[in-house]
């Protein structure tokens, strides 16, 4: 097996605020191989997003982030200011997700990409590359000189998405880039994402609440939970298969149309995702869990094993592994 | 039910003044403050009124530093700069107050109206804040004060008058973006008549800024007041910090070097719209943020 | 009909548009709204739904046509307008935004109460309202702010405000797409008990499909101001017959069987409505030939037309049904 191009090992996340620490990632670990589409899938305050600042060290000053991001054997945390602004955009970069406030109101759009660009020195004439870019995302190159709010939702996005290939990065971080899409809008982006990884030979990570389009876009999945991942395994499987109860409910949110058991018969979790400033003791779902059991309040779980290629921080996958 | 609501107000206050605690600046401002309030409530205690009648000053030095004469030295008549300083406090207080009250109540009244009713009212109501807005403060208190006479109360009207313009257009914008909020549109699929919602939604959704907004007007209106005072158009028969630096001026302290004249005042003035310049902004904080910090999800 | 709750017929809205065209927002539409029923009314961005909704709510005027309840057209005057809203209640999107956050629990949802000036115990209506909307035991609840809630709890609180006042039809205007995916269901589950155990008609709007399947009794599909297709929800999710259903279902993850149909560009805004049938520049049929085989697409392009029936309970707006 070859190197992964991307090896995160242990990362911790912790912000400083008025109220204290908050932990908003601990104890993350994942690869990722050269062309390959791994999901983070989660919910709001279980540190995905966060996730996608620790990997470009772009967290407020102050976080306290420990860990390693090895970036082909070289730990992006531990780079020096110079190389980490040499790395940032030219091998990894995020596409943020597409709201008006993600671009400057005041500036044309091809002028942001332009600024990309330059600041890398990454390509002679900075115009032709932009208008390339543009034709990359499936939009006019004249389209360089409008501004922001003169883009509809999806036109933005792929602005965005051109904004985070602008210096050929090898790994692109997709930070809910469909969100707040309309259905067919979304699947003209992912398709263009999709297409996007063939040609560029791109690795992707892939951010979203949205289970059912990470089991379409990605090879792996892995869902997340109070800063942790709960679950990890082939897209499809983790989806149509869950083996953590957190999963098996974010994927009964998503209901299958078509699917007879599916009508008439909305399934959701009580309670709220946990405030990351007050996590659970022992498992951290227990409170809203419908097959907890006394251990899950003190135990402490890890990713054990729950089949072919598959994780899963659960205490009842051990019973199964047992039997 | 309503003794529960009460409970959750006082709790909320309690809520309120322990941020507030935390804000060193705001604490030291509310201090100062209430140095000078005390100061001004007390003035007969404090200070002999009959000493600020040149008649009654004969036997005093004329001009005397603080080391000849205790504890602020004396002014060209003989005045003790002391009694002066402190029922001057409450001739600025007075007036900063006072002339902050009617700015308050009109700035609000034409602000409510004018982002609430729109349309012609608002149309017409801004043309009339702007067009007092754009006055040059100096000249127009000069031709009021010229016409209305020098008195205490035609000092008050004067300042009141002419800072209601930037309350009101600040109340206008805070009207304007609550009625737009989902709560208001909810109200009114509800069934809510626009009395309802003016009394419901809006109006206590502008309090706290109408408060924040008059704790930072009152330090303007007492600068204004020095001001005028200053140019001799305060009231001749009240002494007020902007009266004592006329007077130190006109008198010709400055050259004499008479400093025990004119910094007292002048350091109170500051003192006093330093403080509530610092309450003030204490106070925007706690308010603003609090509708903001504590949201989840 | 004596099933029918509510109808709309002939309903245009319009709104100035920015360089003083006009933007069609609901373009026609006849919409029937039946007694208990769950009906889903989707659609993406921009197609009307939102403001259909608030015209049945009577915020919004239409410019032509009516809206029909209990088999009275409602009027606008003050007075019928409150007493319409005592009958017809509103749950917005956005839980956070709905309450006002200086208002506690029980002035959110006693609000409704005041307004109409319904009589009786005010604490009692409140108290059965909440426990209705799932937030039990009420007292624990009625003396918090809304941002002391979480957002499925808030939502709730909304729903109870609309429920207190006993409305025949409650319009929910995309009532979980703000909320986290994991706690949906609750809320969905919230609203069929209500419609089991209060008896009341619900319409929803969304864009989620998923959620049409999983709650709705009939769908109506609209498309720039119109509806295109309607009928009942396992029929049309299942054999949809407009081309734009069929797009549709066909890029939602949730569908897996169908051959992707990723329709080119976004929809127009309602100031520029197409000739002939509205969707024609984006239809794959038209894409593809076929409706130049089956003869139509001269009428595609040229021929407005509204909804027929297809099937029993079944319509769709197409020339190639």
């Amino acid at each position: 097996m070859s190197e992964p191009l991307l090896a995160v090992r242990d990362l911790n996340v912790t912000y400083r605020s008025e109220a204290g620490a908050v932990p908003a990632v601990r104890g993350v670990s994942f690869d990722l191989a050269p062309g390959e589409t791994l999901g983070l899938a989660g919910e709001s305050g279980c540190g995905k997003s966060t996730i996608a600042g620790a990997l470009l060290r772009v967290l407020p000053r102050g976080t306290e982030v420990t860990g390693e991001v090895l970036l082909d054997g070289e730990d992006v945390l531990g780079m020096k200011p110079g190389r980490l602004r040499a790395v940032r955009w030219t091998e990894m970069s995020i596409v943020f997700q597409g709201a008006l406030h993600a671009l400057n109101p005041v500036q044309r759009v091809g002028d942001q990409i332009a600024e990309a660009i330059e600041v890398h020195r990454t390509a002679e004439n900075s115009e032709t590359r932009v208008a390339e870019l543009l034709e990359t995302v499936g939009m006019p190159a004249r389209r360089a000189g409008d501004f922001p709010h003169q883009l509809s939702g999806g036109q933005r996005q792929r602005i965005l998405i051109a904004l985070a290939l602008a210096c050929n990065p090898r790994i692109l971080i997709a930070d809910e880039p469909t969100t707040a899409l309309d259905v067919m809008v979304q699947a003209q982006v992912l398709e263009l994402l999709e297409r996007l990884q063939k040609e560029l030979a791109l690795s992707m990570i892939f951010i979203t609440h949205d289970l059912s389009t990470l089991s379409y876009v990605c090879r792996r999945t892995a869902v997340m939970y109070a800063g942790r991942i709960i679950e990890e395994g082939l897209a499809d499987e983790v989806f149509a298969r869950p083996k953590h109860p957190y999963t098996a409910a974010l994927a009964a949110a998503f209901p299958l149309i078509g699917d007879r058991s599916h009508r008439m018969n909305p399934s959701g979790l009580a309670g709220d995702p946990p405030d990351p400033r007050a996590i659970p003791s022992g498992c951290p779902f227990h409170p809203r869990c419908t097959v907890a059991v006394a251990e899950c309040t003190n135990a402490d779980v890890e990713l054990w094993p729950a089949g072919e290629g598959r994780q899963a921080a659960c205490i009842h996958v051990l019973d199964c592994a047992v039997r | 039910m309503t003794s529960i609501a009460w409970d959750r107000r006082r709790r909320a206050f309690r809520r309120g003044w322990a941020e507030y605690r935390s804000d060193r600046e705001g604490i030291v401002g509310l201090v100062v403050l209430g140095l000078f309030f005390a100061v001004a409530l007390l003035a007969p205690l404090l200070a002999d009124g009959s000493e600020l009648r040149a008649v009654n000053t004969t036997d005093n030095p004329v001009w005397a530093p603080p080391t000849e004469f205790r504890p602020l030295g004396t002014d060209n008549l003989g005045r003790p700069i002391y009694d002066q300083l402190v029922y001057g406090s409450q001739v600025s207080l007075l007036i900063g107050i006072a002339a902050t009250l009617i700015a308050i109540v009109i700035g609000t009244v034409v602000g409510v109206a004018a982002g609430f009713f729109g349309g012609w009212t608002d149309a017409v109501l801004s043309r009339l804040s702007e067009w007092f807005l754009v006055i040059p403060f100096i000249p127009l208190a000069i031709v009021l004060a010229a016409t209305l006479g020098p008195s205490l109360r035609n000092i008050i009207f004067v300042i009141g008058v002419t800072s209601w313009p930037v309350t009101a257009r600040l109340i206008r914008a805070q009207v304007l973006t609550i009625k737009q909020r989902l709560y208001v549109e909810r109200s009114r699929a509800l069934g809510a008549s626009g009395a309802h919602v003016m009394g419901r939604h809006i109006l206590p959704n502008v309090m706290p800024l109408v408060i924040a907004n008059a704790t930072l007007t009152v330090p303007i209106a007492i600068l204004s007041e020095t001001t005028l005072a200053f140019l001799g158009l305060g009231d001749p028969l009240r002494v007020s910090w902007g009266s004592m630096l006329e007077d130190a001026f006109s008198a010709g302290a400055l050259g004499r070097e008479a400093w025990w004249w004119y910094l007292p005042p002048g350091l109170c003035v500051i003192a006093v719209v330093l403080a509530f310049t610092l309450v003030g902004r204490a106070i925007e904080t706690i308010l603003d943020p609090r509708l903001r910090a504590g949201w989840r999800g | 009909m004596s099933d029918v709750l509510l109808e709309t017929r002939g309903v245009h809205v319009r709104f100035a548009g920015r360089h003083g065209d006009v933007a069609r927002a609901i373009d026609g539409v006849d919409l029937v709204v039946k007694k208990g029923e769950v009906l889903a009314l989707v659609g993406e961005s921009g197609c009307g739904k939102t403001t259909l909704a608030r015209t049945i709510m009577g915020l919004e005027r239409p410019a032509e046509g009516e809206v029909i309840f209990e088999n009275e057209p409602i009027r606008y005057d003050r007075g019928f307008l409150r007493t319409y809203r005592g009958k017809v209640q509103m749950v917005f999107q956005d839980p956070m935004g709905s309450l006002n956050p200086r208002q506690t629990v029980y002035e959110a949802v006693a609000e409704g109460l005041r307004i109409q000036k319904v009589p009786g115990s005010e604490a009692t209506r409140v108290g059965d309202a909440l426990a209705r909307a799932g937030l039990r035991p009420p007292e624990r609840f009625v003396h918090l702010y809304p941002y002391e809630l979480s957002g499925g709890q808030r939502q709730r609180v909304v729903i109870a405000g609309a429920m207190v006042l006993n409305p025949s039809l409650l319009v929910a205007d995309e009532p979980v797409s703000s909320l986290d995916a994991s706690v949906r269901g609750e809320i969905l589950k919230l609203m069929l008990e209500l419609v089991h155990d209060a008896g009341v008609t619900i319409l929803v709007v969304t864009h989620d499909l998923g959620l049409a399947w999983n709650i709705a009794d009939r769908i109506a599909v609209m498309y720039l101001g119109r509806i295109v297709e309607e009928g009942p929800a396992e029929k049309l999710l299942s054999h949809p017959r407009h081309p734009y259903t069929r797009a549709l279902l066909s890029v939602v993850p949730e569908a897996e069987e169908m051959e992707q149909q990723i329709l080119q560009g976004e929809a127009p805004d309602p100031t520029r409505i197409p000739s002939g049938c509205r969707f024609h520049p984006r239809c794959p049929l038209v894409a593809s030939g076929e409706a130049e085989r089956l003869g139509i697409e001269e009428r595609c392009r040229g021929d407005d037309l509204s909804l027929h029936e297809v099937a029993p309970g079944h319509h769709a707006a197409c020339h190639a049904l």
